[in-house]
C-alpha cells in the first residue's frame, strides 16, 4: 500500500526524539543541581549554570522545528495536537531547567555552610520529580494515559514532602535563628522542586489532549498547600495544609 | 430546464411521494412533510444549532448498480458556510447536487430518502425545477460565463424569470456585481465580452450571475480549484461576506480552504458521511479515526 507523507512522519518522529533529548538533558541538570547542593560541589553547580544556555538553545530549536512543520506541512487533526502540545511542553521543560539553575545558585551560596542536618528529603523530592519528568515525556510520546496516573500519584508524594519539609524548616528557624539563612535557601529549593512537579503535571495533561483532544486539569485541587497569608506574624505553624484555597503563589 | 421529468426513477418513500398531499397546490407552493422530527443521527454527526435550511434524511443514491451515497443524513444551517470534504469519488459532489437536483438527468440515477429545503421535499413530482434552481443556485469548478457581454451574463437570469424593465435590470446588474465584489473592476466595461475577464473575475461573474436571481442557497462545487492563490482568497473573502445573506454549501478538495471559510464541515468516505461537526472540531479533534487519517493526509 502506498504510504503518504512519509517525510512528514519522519519529521514528527525527529521532533519527538528532540523533545525527549531536551527532557533528558534537563532532568540531568536537576540531578546535578541537587548533587551539587547535597555534596556542596561548586564545580558541579557551575556546570549546571553553564548548561542553561544549551537548554535555552534546545527550547528555541524545538520551537522552530514546530513552526517549520506548521508552515511547511499544515498539520491537521492529531498531528496538529502533537505539534501544538510540543510547543507548550517545551515551555514547561525550559522552566524546569531554570529551576535547576536556581538550585545550582543556592548550592553555590551554601557551598561553605555547614548543614544543620544531612539533606534527605530534598534529594528524595528531586528523585521523584526527575522520574516524573522522564515518565511524563515518555507518556506524551507513547500517548499512554495510564502513565499519567502514575505521575499524579508521584506528584502527591512530592507535595507531601514539600509540606513536611516546610513544617520542619519552620520549626528549625524558630528554634535556631542562626540557621535561618540556610533554612530559607533550603525552603526555596523544596519549593522549586514542588513547582517542577507541577510543570510535569502540565506535561501529563497534554497526553490526554494529544490522545483524545480533551483538555483537562488532572489535579485541580493540587496547588492548594501554600498560603502566604499564614506567614503574616502568625505564631507557630498556623498553616492549614489541606484547605481547598488556591495558592498565593511564588 | 423546467421540462425535466421530476423525481426521475425515484424510489417511493413513506413521506416523499405523497401525491394526495401536494395535489391541487401550485407548483411554487410547497407542502410541509408531516414528519419533521429529527432523524436519529450517528454519534459523530452533529445537528447544527439554529435554523436548518437544507436537510438530507437517510439518503441512498445510486447510479445504476453503483451506490454513491449510503444512508446520509445531514442538516445544513441557514446563513452559514458548510464544507463537504473527502477523497475523489467519496460522494460529496453527488450529495451537493441533490440539493438542486442536478443529478436527475444522469442515467440510472435513483434516490431513496428525503431532501428538504426549509422542511419541504424538493423531489416532489410536481416541483418546478426552474423555481428550485432559482432558490438554490450553483457555482461550478471552472468559470463558465456565457459568450456574451458582462451585463447580459448577469441579466440573463432575471430576464428568464421575469420581465424587468431597463432600470430595474441596471440595478440588479450593479447590485449583483457589487455583492460579488466585481463591480469596481468591470463597471466601465459592462458591454464587453465576459470572456475577456481573468479566471478569478470570471468566477466572481458566475457568482454574480447566480446572485442576480436572488437565491437563498449557493451550492459551490470546487469554486476556486481552477484559480490562483490571490483569486482563491478573493473568492473565500467573498463567501464570508455572502454568508450574511445566503446559505452556502461548498465542496472542496482543499481542506485548508474548508478550514478557512466554513463553520461546519462534513467528511465523506465511500458514500458515507463519516463525521459532521463544527469546522474547528473536525480539523483539530476529529472523533473518527478515518477523519483524522484523511485530514492528516495519511490515506494510503
Amino acid at each position: 500500500m502506498l504510504r503518504t507523507r512519509q517525510a512528514f512522519d519522519e519529521q514528527l518522529e525527529q521532533l519527538q526524539q528532540r523533545l525527549l533529548q531536551f527532557g533528558t538533558f534537563v532532568e540531568a541538570m536537576v540531578d546535578k543541581a541537587i548533587r551539587a547542593l547535597t555534596y556542596q560541589d561548586l564545580n558541579l553547580a557551575r556546570e549546571v549554570i553553564a548548561e542553561d544556555d544549551t537548554a535555552d538553545h534546545m527550547d528555541v530549536e524545538i520551537e522552530q522545528m514546530c513552526m517549520h512543520l506548521i508552515a511547511q506541512q499544515q498539520p491537521m487533526g492529531s498531528d496538529l495536537r502533537v505539534i501544538g502540545s510540543t510547543m507548550k511542553v517545551i515551555a514547561d521543560v525550559e522552566r524546569i531547567a531554570d529551576y535547576a539553575v536556581d538550585i545550582a545558585r543556592i548550592a553555590i551560596a551554601l557551598a561553605d555552610t555547614e548543614y544543620f542536618k544531612p539533606l534527605v528529603d530534598i534529594p528524595r523530592m528531586a528523585e521523584l520529580v526527575r522520574h516524573m519528568l522522564r515518565r511524563g515525556l515518555e507518556a506524551l510520546i507513547k500517548r499512554d494515559m495510564d502513565m499519567t496516573r502514575e505521575i499524579i500519584e508521584m506528584d502527591d508524594e512530592v507535595d507531601a514532602l514539600w509540606r513536611k519539609l516546610r513544617a520542619q524548616l519552620e520549626d528549625i528557624m524558630q528554634e535556631r535563628p542562626l540557621v535561618v539563612p540556610q533554612a530559607v535557601y533550603l525552603l526555596l529549593v523544596a519549593r522549586y522542586l514542588e513547582r517542577i512537579g507541577d510543570h510535569v503535571e502540565n506535561i501529563a495533561e497534554r497526553v490526554a489532549y494529544v490522545e483524545t483532544g480533551q483538555l483537562t486539569n488532572l489535579a485541580p485541587t493540587h496547588r492548594t498547600d501554600y498560603q502566604p497569608e499564614s506567614f503574616n506574624g502568625a505564631p507557630g505553624r498556623a498553616i492549614q495544609h489541606d484547605e481547598g484555597k488556591p495558592s498565593g503563589g511564588w | 430546464m423546467s421540462a425535466l421529468p421530476s423525481a426521475v426513477g425515484r424510489t417511493l418513500t413513506q413521506t416523499g411521494e405523497d401525491g394526495s398531499q401536494s395535489a391541487g397546490q401550485s407548483v411554487a407552493e410547497e407542502a410541509f412533510l408531516p414528519t419533521c422530527e429529527e432523524v436519529p443521527c450517528a454519534p459523530n454527526i452533529l445537528r447544527p444549532e439554529g435554523e436548518i435550511k437544507l436537510e438530507a434524511r437517510s439518503l441512498n443514491m445510486y447510479y445504476g448498480s453503483f451506490q454513491a451515497l449510503r444512508n446520509v443524513s445531514m442538516a445544513i444551517p441557514e446563513r452559514r458556510i458548510t464544507a463537504l470534504i473527502g477523497p475523489s469519488g467519496c460522494g460529496k459532489s453527488s450529495f451537493l447536487r441533490c440539493f438542486n437536483r442536478m443529478n436527475d438527468m444522469i442515467d440510472g440515477f435513483r434516490l431513496e430518502g428525503d431532501v428538504l429545503l426549509e422542511g419541504n421535499d424538493i423531489y416532489r413530482r410536481d416541483l418546478d425545477l426552474a423555481y428550485l434552481r432559482k432558490r438554490v443556485g450553483m457555482v461550478f469548478q471552472a468559470p463558465n460565463p456565457f459568450p456574451m457581454s458582462i451585463y447580459d451574463n448577469i441579466a440573463y437570469g432575471p430576464r428568464l424569470h421575469g420581465r424587468p424593465d431597463r432600470s430595474e435590470l441596471d440595478q440588479i446588474v450593479e447590485q449583483s456585481l457589487r455583492q460579488a465584489a466585481l463591480w469596481d473592476e468591470v463597471k466601465d466595461k459592462l458591454r464587453q465580452s465576459a470572456l475577456g475577464l481573468s479566471g478569478g473575475q470570471q468566477q466572481r461573474l458566475c457568482i454574480a450571475r447566480v446572485l442576480a436571481v436572488q437565491p437563498e442557497v449557493l451550492l459551490m462545487d470546487e469554486p476556486a480549484s481552477a484559480l490562483d492563490p490571490t483569486a482563491t482568497f478573493h473568492i473565500e473573502e467573498l463567501m464570508l461576506q455572502l454568508m450574511e445573506h445566503y446559505t452556502i454549501v461548498i465542496v472542496t478538495h482543499n481542506m485548508y480552504q474548508a478550514s478557512r471559510v466554513s463553520q461546519y464541515t462534513g467528511f465523506f468516505l465511500m458514500g458515507e458521511l463519516v463525521e459532521f461537526g463544527h469546522t474547528e472540531q473536525i480539523f483539530e479533534t476529529p472523533r473518527d479515526k478515518r477523519t483524522d487519517d484523511y485530514i492528516r493526509g495519511r490515506f494510503g
